[in-house]
């Protein structure tokens, strides 16, 4: 039980004393969460835009693929993603193994049905009758899409929040394509396994806080931003 | 207004952010190149076995490494089984294993070259203080596994194909046992994860002394048999065959053998530990082989 107030001092130290290493390790886990995450988005939200206005055979089976990939295992999407990235893999030529690239590339794929699939829950819940009015009033196609795009904005944004949250609290993934390389692809996470591994705990525990710290610190802006001047 | 809280909120997030990039960024600098396509020669890929990764070693070996060489060390830590396996497939450049037997394997299947003997420490058998199966003080490894066997107590296994598990695995070949039951769990996790294990559930394991020393702390299951002969760890460096992988960095594993065996590295490596533990963690071979201990 020790650990859990030996941690908590340690994180403060380790963010006080400005440790280059962990503020490595922190900007690393940012970014590729946070790329990988807006990919998703960039893909996610017009796929489920589209999905929710347009009606052709086979929509039902687009919708529950994507259902199903919402529950992607990370570690399966990291083993598939190996097995094209490496030199004996069709992609081996462009030495992506082992790179933030990969990381970016898988987390991406974990994250992309996530987004989708809320994305596309929160726009089919908004009145069916409102794009059509939309554009019968003389809005474009793109002018009703934002529109709409902005009416479901809490829906959408916590579709952005889930994906975020995947992305940064996933392991197997990043171990597998980025090997948890120090000073290069090691994240948060991967980092906590390796000093669990190390048998020191204390260090483990200061990084998962600092890992909910990070992770607070995203979802406290995102949840501003979700409910503007509702909380303001 | 909604506008400007909205402005208000990107800020903060963006602020937040660059807060973060400028608190590290020489590091983020450092990593650009991981991002594109870098010179394909510049990486260099080694799998090692998660016992050098865990015991800090290369976080000394590496820096030293990298500035004298130029090169970009990717250390991808692994078992010894993996790390052969990814060898065989030429994704890595080179190995630093420790499981003798299955490397003598793949060097006459000339997938890899060039193997050396880097430096040994030993296995030692912990367990219990209880001690059920009275396995204390005998100086046979074998005769040790047959007790653990004969009394069911509790053996906790690796079973991850490492070097380790391989030496466990001809242990009990040589006992003439399957181990088989209850008493024998399997936990396909590292060494540190596992002498953890053991340690909770108040088994028997086969351990590395470098992991040991290092989790010593957190363990609390004393050393039962060590000096055995059939205990000897010893960990070579080898490069992955070139001419069967034409994408192999063969330069830079070259490199990192010869650093690896030089006097600097040599250094490196029988300090190591020294200074943290009391003790060194590997002693260095640099220069003898394996049949310089009856191998």
């Amino acid at each position: 039980m020790d650990t859990i107030i030996e941690g908590a001092i340690k994180a403060f130290n380790l963010l006080i004393s400005g440790d280059s290493e962990i503020f490595q390790v922190i900007t690393v886990t940012l970014l590729v969460s946070s790329i990988a995450t807006a990919i998703s988005v960039f893909i996610g939200i017009p796929l489920g835009l589209w999905l929710a206005f347009t009606d052709f055979i086979g929509k039902q089976a687009l919708t529950s693929l994507i259902h199903f990939g919402m529950g992607l295992p990370p570690v399966v999407v990291g083993l598939v993603v190996s097995l094209f990235l490496w030199r004996s893999g069709p992609l081996g030529d462009w030495e992506l193994m082992y790179t933030l690239t990969a990381m970016i590339m898988a987390e991406a794929i974990v994250v992309l049905p996530i987004v989708a699939g809320l994305s596309l829950t929160a726009i089919t819940t908004i009145n069916p009758q409102l794009r059509w009015r939309l554009l019968s009033m003389g809005a474009t196609p793109w002018q009703a899409n934002w529109l709409l795009i902005k009416e479901a904005r809490l829906g959408l944004i916590a579709a952005v929040i889930a994906g975020f949250g995947r992305a940064i609290s996933e392991v197997g993934a990043s171990m597998m394509v980025g090997g948890n390389i120090k000073g290069q692809t090691r994240v948060l996470t991967t980092a906590i396994v390796t000093e669990v591994e190390k048998g020191n705990y204390d260090v483990a525990m200061a990084i998962a806080y600092i890992l909910l710290i990070v992770t607070y610190g995203i979802m406290v802006c995102l949840t501003i931003l979700q409910h503007d001047r509702k909380m303001l | 207004m909604i506008v400007h809280h909205k402005v208000r909120t990107w800020s903060l997030l963006v602020s937040l952010l660059s807060i973060l990039a400028i608190g590290s960024s020489n590091q983020l600098i450092a990593q650009a190149p991981a991002l594109g396509q870098s010179p394909v020669h510049k990486n260099l890929i080694v799998a090692m076995t998660t016992s050098i990764e865990d015991s800090g070693l290369l976080d000394e070996l590496v820096p030293a490494l990298e500035k004298k060489t130029g090169y970009k060390l990717k250390k991808v830590s692994v078992g010894t089984g993996q790390a052969l396996a990814l060898a065989k497939k030429g994704e890595v450049d080179a190995l630093f294993v420790n499981s003798p037997r299955a490397e003598r394997e793949v060097l006459a299947s000339g997938a890899v070259i060039n193997r050396h003997l880097v430096m040994h420490n030993d296995f030692v058998i912990v367990g219990p203080s209880g001690d059920q199966a009275k396995i204390h003080g005998i100086k046979n490894a074998v005769t040790a596994f047959s007790l653990i066997a004969k009394k069911k107590a509790l053996f906790i296994s690796r079973d991850d194909d490492s070097g380790t598990n391989k030496l466990e695995k001809d242990l009990w070949k040589r006992a003439n046992i399957q181990p088989n039951g209850d008493w024998y769990v399997r936990t396909g996790a590292g060494m540190g994860q596992t002498l953890q294990i053991a340690n909770q559930k108040r088994g028997y394991t086969l351990v590395d002394r470098a992991t040991y020393i290092f989790q010593g702390k957190n363990i609390s299951l004393p050393i039962l048999v060590q000096g055995d002969k059939q205990l000897l760890n010893l960990y070579h460096v080898i490069e992955v065959n070139p001419k069967k992988f034409p994408k192999v960095n063969s330069a830079g594993a070259k490199a990192f053998i010869d650093f690896v065996l030089s006097p600097e590295g040599q250094k490196l490596i029988a300090s190591h530990g020294k200074k943290q533990f009391g003790k060194p963690l590997f002693y260095v071979d640099g220069g003898k082989t394996e049949k310089d201990y009856g191998l």
